[in-house]
């Protein structure tokens, strides 16, 4: 909620108006919204969490980006014995790097000049969301749940990415206890380039495999 | 579509969609509101190794049971909420009455009151 009243904890809570932002008080609450609310004080009044333990989590997911899984595909192009451990175990490779990979399996699928791979969850939303952050909106959307496992060359280019005939396309279904990222193909023309520069050639969308990292000229 | 494909259809459950038809990818997105990462912050802790209230597969089997329609009227964080508060009354953690109760407090609080739930 944008007014955030955890702070009123430890007293009575039979309930005092809270301070509200002018602008937003002016938007009537939905349903839900109102029950995250109460949910949300319910827990930290009992004792399940604490208030600053509910706000550090969510300065902590607001923190995550691609980052982190940029930093690791960098680090495996610049390093083949790297990436070797890292297509034999992400969580253990992360550890590496200081990058908690946390505690659901995550495999590494690696793009060659032969093989593209791309990631969807069919049932959910599973995502390597410490790696890679939230999931975008269309991750979750029916249109690419549904369509991916099917006719993933027809979803790759309303992304722009065409693939020619002769690459096959794999497809992986993540669950709730194995998750994906794709590990892109090193882009030509990087020759010499720092891990830094490298990693900014590393999007989101290419660790879910629906592009390919960002043209080196660009 | 083959007959045999409509079979399959039906004994799908709602959220099961691998390989069904659909429409074009919109790859529009937006800012999570802060609602929403409220959402999130709220099932990380109660699954963390600290508490370990609520399981990745119950909350999945929440949402797979808000069945059909609402599956797929309510958004994202919506179902999520949904599960996340049904697993905490099964489980005892809240009560129905005292979620009422403060959900009643909350509303009547807010000066632009609450919208109209979709019958």
């Amino acid at each position: 909620m944008a007014h955030d009243h955890d702070h009123e904890h430890g007293h009575d809570h039979s309930h005092q108006p809270h301070p509200f932002q002018p602008d937003l008080e002016e938007t009537p609450l939905t349903h839900y919204q109102v029950m995250t609310q109460a949910v949300g004080d319910l827990l930290v009044e009992k004792g399940v969490f604490s208030a600053e333990e509910l706000r550090a989590m969510v300065e902590a997911i607001d923190a995550k980006s691609q980052a982190a899984g940029a930093r690791m595909v960098a680090h495996a192009w610049a390093d083949p014995a790297f990436k070797a451990r890292m297509l034999e175990d992400v969580n253990k490779a992360a550890e590496e790097l200081d990058i908690d990979a946390g505690g659901i399996p995550i495999r590494a699928v690696e793009n060659t000049e032969g093989v593209h791979n791309v990631i969807v969850c069919t049932l959910c939303s599973c995502y390597p969301r410490l790696l890679i952050g939230l999931p975008p909106d269309w991750y979750k959307s029916r249109s690419y749940r549904s369509r991916t496992v099917r006719e993933p060359r027809q979803v790759l280019a309303e992304f722009g990415t065409t693939l020619p005939d002769d690459v096959e396309v794999r497809v992986h279904d993540s669950t709730a206890d194995l998750r994906y990222m794709v590990l892109p193909a090193r882009p030509a023309g990087t020759e010499g380039w720092d891990e830094e520069a490298l990693a900014e050639l590393v999007t989101r969308d290419c660790m879910i495999g629906v592009t390919l990292p960002k043209s080196p000229n660009a | 579509m083959s007959k045999q494909r409509n079979d399959e259809t039906v004994l799908r459950r709602h959220h099961d969609m691998g390989g069904l038809p659909a429409g074009p990818v919109e790859q529009g997105e937006h800012d999570y509101a802060p609602w929403e990462k409220r959402v999130d912050a709220i099932l990380r802790l109660l699954g963390d190794p600290k508490r370990r209230i609520i399981t990745t597969d119950e909350l999945r089997r929440g949402i797979e049971e808000l069945g059909p329609g609402a599956y797929d009227e309510m958004s994202y964080y919506e179902r999520w909420i949904a599960s996340i508060t049904n697993n905490l009354l099964e489980k005892g953690v809240i009560t129905v009455d005292e979620l009422g109760r403060r959900m009643a407090e909350i509303s009547a609080a807010w000066p632009a009151g609450v919208e109209e739930r979709k019958p």
